[in-house]
């Protein structure tokens, strides 16, 4: 590894609502530093290509791969894990929805799976099946087969266009 | 004998109904405690340097630069590990002639496969230690690998182990009746060759453990994201020279395993040898690239096949050829000749013929080992049974439907033993079939078949009948002199609020086991399933069993728990009978209350009575037994197997330009016996079938002719995304083996067992017309295209 990566970087940041201001070396993943430097576990380190989406947290209002962005890049942003999202109700509909469909087996992709889906839902409207499994095609769950997950998240977003006619 | 739990009106109904899963909430929130989650005071990081060669003499380990790498503390040989550490053979007593050379948690002199680990870096984290394993000078003599199976047994193909004499590792052949005779006279015969493509089980959550050795104690704790804690204990005892009482294997949450979490994998017990060796806590947490290059891969088989059938379409014989290469060594404890063993036992199994021949023939080569991975060997015998019986049928014209209707086992004719001389108790393919006709709508989806057509669209439809191995009994590697357990246990207790504590062996991966068990404890006490907690995962503060694996953890486990949650029952109605001044068999406990059992009036609730055992025993007669806390332990015992059945269906179109199938819809009509909870056994069923439709359409590890893993990450090994898979409808036929009370069976692998089939006959059936056919898996578009003519250079 070239210096340039053990480098130390001062960043500050928001991570939850909560104020953070660290140093990290320049080649620490978001996905790490959020693990491993906060503690907050819920975002899970799996393939380290930005394929399977296991990692996925909201930065800045986006589903953002933890393991593709350093946390350098971090400086300045709003970050939401799983733990923060879990705290403001945000997605409680959907992880209702999660525990009532059977949507999560292992466990291990859903916090990244809520973040996607959360990303979609946020956008507006009932999207259909086919484009829920579209927008989930990069969070990969090997447990489920898909169905329970797009099951749940249907019925949320039906839920939701419901409740904001009424 | 059953119970009968068909009544949903009885007290305590929880048996049978969709509950949800105590631990799903956690999870959901992102507090889920893998191992990887886990920090220790002192804890330290291990990363293996593996060997880039697929074959080759070690000649010399120079870790110098490493050791300068700021937070590298130690390097560890294979003769450092060697030192505490014994070496182990995967072979089995009952796998006769199965052998294999002794496999070190390091290589000592010699690597066999890319991946295989030559050194070990320990730093105080992990992105240290990955620095220094880059520093760390291996100098090899490469050798010549062995790397093609067909080969691998030819005069001019080098042997891989020497001592081993040649590269065979086992053989078994099985001859009923005889074959050559009735092929000769048969009015059909059809025959094919079948291949089904090495992949692997792709956990999201990587191998994970992490060892700590406390010199003070004694005691060796490892936290392990494994299927089967109590074998892991005996293996780490017993190679690491502990006393099998002082290792204690602790199991949480983990993410996915499907088999893959079930075996022995030397770099895991290195990391135990070097907690040993530092007294420190080591963690290991493979990365992506050792997943592909060294969880173990299946599924590598070729297979020659025919079928013999008279006029009437009616199955006369099978004779099954199948090779299969198994890497360098056969994978401990459970060794990796299951595999091919299982697809001589279950080729033809759903089907009642006379005549049958099956020989597998696995062969070493310098390849990442192979071993049981979900539904072990069920997708190739069920691939090259399904697709002979359609072929069969093609060429006699008729119906793929009526030709399993006239030769599956009828539903009436148990217990039988098939011609693999295997012992089925009570099956339902028939009713099965019938269900999956009328769910599918068999003849409005020929119809819509023919319309497409018209259409020039290109349209197939799949069927596939299987039989699932579940619930094994000591037959399956007690009998080979393995310590792993086919016996589970389950201490169920009342603790003084009336609430109920029940610690089972049977293990968590996410299929549901802790809800399966609150359902049958909450039925056999009669508390709420919410008032049963579930301890499972923990060698020392669980009951001796064998874990969660071959789908034996409802049928097994669930049986166990039935039981001990009985005896409580039992053990609390006698304390409350003499506090109540009537006879325990005049009470019932209802929803955590004692109640009179004829009119269910309300007579105490359970606190009450642990108030009164706990704290004012005193006041009770002397001598009444209150022993609030029962243990009770299963195995079964009148068959080796209990065997399910199925049938799945699959619809496709298929690009005839492009080669690309698209799944349409996929059925699956199983019997897994007493169905716990519906909901947890159809996603079980429908995550089975996606595993089973990434092996057909998708997932293949590729290695070029020197050995090297050529798509090592998931951008280039492709498992099925959410886009591409297919609603799945799922129903049940129950059949409750009649061995335990509780009746159920396994259902975690009969999805995979047969959607790869269905979805090749779907295909084929697409096909036929133009001329073409597939029968090497995964169904690519190149391989399509080849199947139709269009591709052929």
């Amino acid at each position: 590894m070239t210096a340039t990566f053990t480098d130390r970087i001062d960043i500050a940041l928001t991570v939850n609502g909560e104020e953070v201001e660290a140093r990290v070396p320049a080649g620490r993943h978001l996905v790490d530093f959020l693990r491993l430097d906060l503690g907050l576990t819920g975002a899970h380190a799996s393939c380290e290509h930005g394929v399977c989406g296991a990692c996925t947290v909201r930065v800045d209002g986006q589903a953002v791969r933890g393991c593709l962005m350093l946390a350098a890049q971090a400086d300045g942003a709003d970050v939401w894990t799983i733990e923060g999202l879990s705290d403001n109700g945000s997605v409680s509909d959907l992880q209702a929805a999660f525990v009532a469909r059977n949507a999560l087996q292992c466990g291990f992709c859903t916090p990244g799976m809520l973040v996607a889906a959360a990303d979609l839902l946020d956008a507006g409207g009932a999207p259909d099946r086919a484009t829920i499994r579209e927008h989930l095609s990069g969070n990969y769950c090997r447990c489920t087969g898909y169905e329970a997950i797009v099951d749940a998240i249907e019925s949320v977003a039906r839920a939701r266009t419901d409740g904001g006619a009424a | 004998m059953n119970s009968p739990f068909g009544n949903p009106n009885r007290p305590n109904s929880y048996i049978g109904k969709t509950v949800p899963r105590p631990n799903a909430k956690r999870l959901v929130q992102g507090r889920g405690q893998y191992v990887d989650d886990m920090v220790l005071p002192r804890m330290v990081h291990v990363v293996f340097v593996r060997c880039p060669h697929a074959h080759a003499k070690i000649t010399g380990i120079d870790a110098t630069g490493a050791l300068a790498v700021k937070g590298v503390l130690r390097v560890f040989t294979g003769a450092d590990i060697a030192a505490v550490c014994t070496p182990w053979v995967g072979t089995l007593a009952h796998l006769k002639g199965l052998k294999s050379p002794p496999e070190h948690a390091i290589a000592t002199d010699r690597a066999c496969w890319v991946g295989e680990p030559v050194a070990a870096v320990v730093a105080t984290s992990r992105a240290a230690a990955e620095d220094g394993a880059a520093l760390v000078d291996v100098d090899y003599e490469t050798l010549a690998e062995v790397t093609d199976m067909m080969t691998a047994l030819d005069q001019a193909t080098p042997v891989l182990h020497p001592e081993m004499g040649d590269n065979l590792a086992f053989q078994r052949r099985h001859d009923e009746g005889d074959v050559d005779a009735v092929f000769a006279a048969a009015h059909t015969v059809v025959e094919a060759h079948f291949q089904t493509g090495r992949h692997t089980g792709v956990t999201l959550e990587p191998r994970s453990i992490l060892v700590d050795w406390n010199p003070g104690e004694g005691q060796m704790i490892a936290w392990h994201a494994t299927q089967a804690p109590h074998m892991i204990q005996v293996v780490l005892a017993q190679h690491l020279d502990l006393p099998e009482s002082r290792v204690r294997v602790v199991c949480g949450d983990v993410g996915g395993s499907y088999g893959i979490k079930v075996h022995i994998y030397p770099d895991e017990i290195a990391t135990a040898a070097i907690a040993k060796i530092m007294a420190r806590p080591v963690k290991f947490i493979a990365d992506r690239l050792e997943s592909f290059t060294t969880d173990i891969h299946a599924r590598d088989h070729e297979i020659w096949g025919r079928i013999a059938v008279d006029k009437d379409g009616k199955i006369l014989a099978f004779d099954i050829d199948d090779w299969t290469a198994i890497g360098a060594y056969s994978v401990y404890p459970r060794t990796s000749a299951i595999e091919g063993n299982q697809v001589v036992n279950l080729c033809g199994g759903p089907y009642d013929f006379k005549d049958y021949r099956a020989k597998t023939t696995v062969v070493f080569q310098n390849k990442t080992p192979t071993s049981q991975y979900r539904a072990v060997g069920h997708p190739i015998a069920v691939t090259v049974t399904e697709g002979l019986v359609d072929m069969a049928a093609a060429k006699l014209g008729l119906d793929p439907v009526e030709i399993r209707r006239r030769n599956l086992f009828a539903d009436d004719a148990y217990p039988v033993v098939s011609p693999a001389k295997l012992r089925f108790e009570g099956l339902s393919h028939h009713a099965s079939l019938d269900k999956l006709i009328a769910l599918m709508d068999y003849d409005a989806l020929r119809a819509d078949q023919a319309d497409a057509k018209s259409r020039g669209v290109v349209r197939g439809i799949g069927i596939a009948s299987f039989i699932e191995l579940t619930n094994p009994s000591p037959f399956m590697y007690g009998i080979g002199g393995a310590r792993i357990s086919a016996q589970d246990g389950c201490t169920v207790r009342m603790d003084p609020d009336g609430s109920i504590v029940a610690a089972s062996s049977v293990t968590e991966q996410g299929q549901g086991t802790e809800a399966m068990l609150s359902q049958i404890v909450a039925e056999g006490v009669g508390v709420l399933p919410s008032e049963v907690r579930i301890i499972t995962g923990d060698t020392q503060s669980t009951p001796y069993g064998g874990g969660t694996w071959a789908s034996r953890g409802a049928g097994i486990g669930g049986e166990a728990a039935l039981q001990a949650a009985r005896a409580l029952r039992g053990a609390i109605l006698e304390v409350a009978g003499a506090m109540l001044q009537c006879a325990p068999d005049t009470l019932d406990i209802r929803d955590g209350a004692v109640v009179d059992k004829a009119d269910g009036a309300d007579r105490m609730p359970l606190g009450e009575l642990g108030r009164i055992v706990y704290f004012r025993g005193d006041t009770l007669p002397k001598g009444l037994p209150r022993e609030l806390v029962q243990t009770r332990h299963y195995t079964p015992a009148d068959y080796p197997f209990a065997f399910t059945n199925g049938v799945q269906a699959s619809y496709v179109e298929v690009d005839t330009d492009t080669g690309a199938v698209k799944l349409l819809n996929h059925w699956c009509v199983e019997d897994c016996g007493r169905v716990i909870n519906p909901q947890l056994v159809d996603e079980q069923i429908r995550g089975g079938i996606v595993q089973g439709l990434g092996a057909a359409l998708f997932e293949e590890l590729h290695y070029d002719a020197e050995g090297q893993l050529l798509n090592g990450s998931m951008a280039d090994y492709l498992v099925p995304m959410a886009g591409e898979m297919p609603d799945m409808i799922i129903a049940h036929i129950e059949t409750p083996t009649l061995e335990s009370d509780l009746g159920a069976k396994g259902a975690g692998e009969a999805g995979t067992a047969g959607a790869a089939a269905a979805v090749m006959n779907a295909i084929n059936d697409a096909l036929r017309p133009l001329g073409g056919e597939v029968t090497a898996m995964p169904f690519t578009p190149e391989r399509v295209l080849r199947g139709l003519g269009k591709l052929t250079d």
